[in-house]
């Protein structure tokens, strides 16, 4: 595969009418790399913190997910179970094993079974949480790890997803910043970048019959969003 | 897959006459009213677009820079480059990959450029059962038929068409079941395929993006198919042309604002994944090996010309949304993987003139497809290019280059062409005075088959302007 690498790399080069790049060319296009410059930002996603936080709401409402507002990490539990009454789903949760939701005392539902892990095929309610929220479209970011299934994410038929207000951002370009300062801080390779960054923005969905959008085609029919106040003093660890 | 696009005339003859086919077409026209009103509401819509292309043109410019830079970075993150000139070096690493794991069942993510290179019947023919995931390409994938639309490839059928093709394959469902709602037949394929997820060995997708910054692939889907696609597999393959790599993480999130404004008038599509190499040390779950197969397949020699503009496409279909032949043709007509104005242009670049030479004269030049094309790729100018090369070629019938011909040599003599269409406007127009129309024309067929030729009125233009402008003057 050398030559054919070398072959590929040759006829860009001859077709553009030059050898390799020259080291100053090199040098500013690698800059480009490291730089993070951004392109334009449109001024949706340049707003205050509140109405970040409200635009993250409705855009996120308008495509088809479903926000509740908690004051605080104490409502979860009860959030999850009357999710799963409401909609008269299995009273049976798979959780992310992640730290941000290790506080979250499920056994105030003893209703409500909870195991931990990735998702497995009989799993019907998934419950993970974001890394960020982004305002500009309602997107969430989510991203994997050791304590983070990205499976859960797309296997069960139910995502309920966990968001601290300070994890809204107003445009995906913060949430890489935020993303890439998270990389150093836990020291990962590849720019900080795991193995999957998801953004999802409402639930699953498909137009392929008709044109007519149908949700839930192979990924949750339905996205429950739980914004949660942040708390400030950090209790929840 | 075969092209049939040297017979586009006969393919766009039967395609008009297919009352099945004509009755679906207009579903398309769904995309363009959400486009807009996506377009409205953003109002940096028109600078992302000058953006956008600006960071494709840097990035062509710099390709091989931009390549190596990207294959560092998966190779780091655990993964492997294939590089691949042709569509049979590409086929081959991806069966040298399946083969090394043992594997047998393959899911697939929507791909076009598999659909290039011809994936699925090559992986069959070797023993492998690929199974497409997209819903649209399942359903395709049981008619065995080619995708008509890049983004919506099974818009050439209607419900019923649908409901037809899961009650003939789906054999073992009871026969009374509901099936006639949209919401029936999607609940019929989610079912379906969900074993096939969790059972296949290798999980193929497509790129949007290839990411020099971070060594990142990325997908964008709405159905969530291409996330258990490479999820759930122990390898994911990524197929990838060469021009989709950007710079940065910042580049790619420009050309995602247009993306599925453009594609489908959606603000973002529901799933844009990034992956960046396999499973991490201690992650709960993902692929344990990550290939790229990166594809050339005839692009590289594009760079420095004319078309060089055409590798900027992000592939929306916008353009064939918008395009008056492909709304009356559909997609199958084009003949090969990439149909409307983008497959006007992108087909005889690829595949040669010779075989493509029609369908740069599949278009009115009404110019809605640069209009609306997110990259600011000149189609028309890029369609014209290749008359020009048919034309020099001497691929057109003599008939239809002497026309043109004794056209260009009439147009070129300003006195003559007046004379000359000032004594055919008024005698057509005394010709036609009374019907105002011609259900009949001669060497006109092609028009008069399908709708009256209109019978011109008065005067030529000229001879108007000349007129109204001497009688403001007067005034």
């Amino acid at each position: 595969m050398t030559g054919a690498r070398d072959q590929m790399l040759g006829s860009i080069r001859a077709a553009l009418g030059r050898g390799p790049l020259d080291p100053s060319a090199q040098a500013a296009c690698d800059e480009r790399l490291t730089m993070h410059r951004r392109n334009l930002v449109p001024a949706r996603g340049r707003l205050d913190m509140a109405a970040l936080v409200d635009g993250f709401t409705a855009n996120a409402i308008e495509q088809a997910a479903t926000v509740e507002r908690l004051a605080g990490p104490e409502g979860i539990p009860a959030a999850v179970a009357d999710f799963l009454a409401r909609h008269n789903l299995p009273a049976a949760i798979r959780v992310a094993p992640d730290p941000a939701l290790a506080g979250v005392s499920w056994s105030d539902r003893p209703t409500v079974t909870v195991s931990q892990g990735s998702a497995r095929d009989s799993d019907t309610t998934g419950v993970t949480a974001a890394f960020a929220g982004v305002a500009e479209t309602g997107t969430l970011v989510l991203t994997s790890g050791p304590a983070q299934p990205t499976t859960l994410n797309f296997l069960p038929e139910n995502h309920v997803v966990v968001l601290w207000s300070e994890q809204i951002v107003g445009a995906y370009e913060d949430a890489w910043d935020r993303l890439r300062a998270h990389g150093v801080a836990i020291g990962t390779a590849a720019a900080g970048m795991p193995r999957t960054v998801n953004f999802i923005t409402g639930p699953s969905r498909t137009g392929d019959i008709e044109q007519k959008i149908q949700l839930g085609a192979h990924g949750p029919r339905r996205l429950h969003i739980l914004l949660v106040e942040s708390d400030p003093d950090g209790a929840l660890g | 897959m075969q092209s049939t696009a040297n017979v586009f005339p006969s393919n766009a003859r039967r395609a008009l006459a297919d009352e099945r086919l004509q009755s679906v077409l207009g579903m398309v026209d769904g995309f363009n009213g959400k486009r807009a009103r996506a377009v409205d509401r953003l109002p940096e819509f028109e600078m992302l677009r000058d953006q956008a292309r600006d960071i494709k043109n840097h990035t062509l410019q710099h390709l091989d820079h931009y390549l190596e830079r990207f294959e560092t970075r998966v190779t780091e993150a655990g993964g492997q480059v294939h590089w691949c000139r042709t569509a049979e070096e590409a086929r081959q690493a991806v069966l040298g990959i399946c083969r090394a794991v043992g594997a047998t069942t393959v899911t697939k993510g929507k791909s076009m450029v598999t659909e290039e290179i011809a994936l699925n019947r090559f992986l069959e023919q070797n023993g492998l059962v690929p199974v497409e995931t997209d819903l649209g390409e399942y359903i395709i994938q049981l008619r065995q038929e080619a995708p008509s639309h890049i983004i919506a490839p099974a818009v050439h059928l209607s419900a019923r068409d649908v409901e037809q093709t899961f009650r003939s394959h789906h054999g073992d469902l009871p026969d009374d079941r509901p099936l006639t709602e949209a919401r029936d037949l999607v609940n019929e394929a989610r079912t379906m395929l969900r074993q096939r997820f969790l059972e296949a060995d290798v999980g193929i997708t497509g790129a949007n993006f290839l990411i020099a910054e971070t060594g990142s692939t990325v997908i964008v889907t709405n159905e969530g198919n291409g996330d258990l696609t490479q999820v759930l597999p122990r390898v994911h393959v990524v197929v990838a042309s060469l021009e989709k790599v950007v710079p940065t993480l910042e580049d790619a999130t420009t050309i995602l604002r247009l993306l599925a404004r453009s594609a489908t008038g959606q603000e973002f599509s529901t799933y844009t994944t990034f992956s960046t190499g396999p499973r991490r040390a201690g992650d709960a779950d993902g692929p344990e090996a990550f290939h790229v197969v990166l594809l050339d397949n005839g692009r590289s020699a594009l760079l420095g010309t004319e078309l060089q503009e055409v590798l900027r496409c992000i592939r929306c279909g916008a353009c064939m949304n918008h395009c008056p032949i492909y709304s009356n043709l559909g997609g199958h007509a084009y003949g090969w993987v990439y149909p409307g104005p983008i497959g006007a242009v992108l087909t005889p670049a690829l595949l040669g003139v010779a075989e493509a030479h029609h369908l740069p004269n599949a278009s009115t030049f009404c110019g809605r497809c640069e209009s609306v094309c997110p990259m600011r790729i000149p189609l028309p100018r890029l369609m014209r290019h290749f008359r020009e090369r048919a034309f020099r070629e001497r691929l057109p019938p003599a008939q239809a280059r002497w026309a043109l011909r004794a056209w260009a040599w009439v147009t070129r003599r300003p006195r003559l062409y007046r004379l000359a269409t000032g004594v055919a406007i008024g005698a057509l127009g005394w010709l036609g005075r009374r019907r105002g129309r011609f259900r009949r024309f001669p060497m006109a067929g092609g028009w008069t088959a399908y709708r009256d030729l209109p019978a011109p009125q008065g005067e030529t233009f000229m001879a108007r302007w000349h007129r109204e402008r001497g009688h403001d003057r007067r005034a």
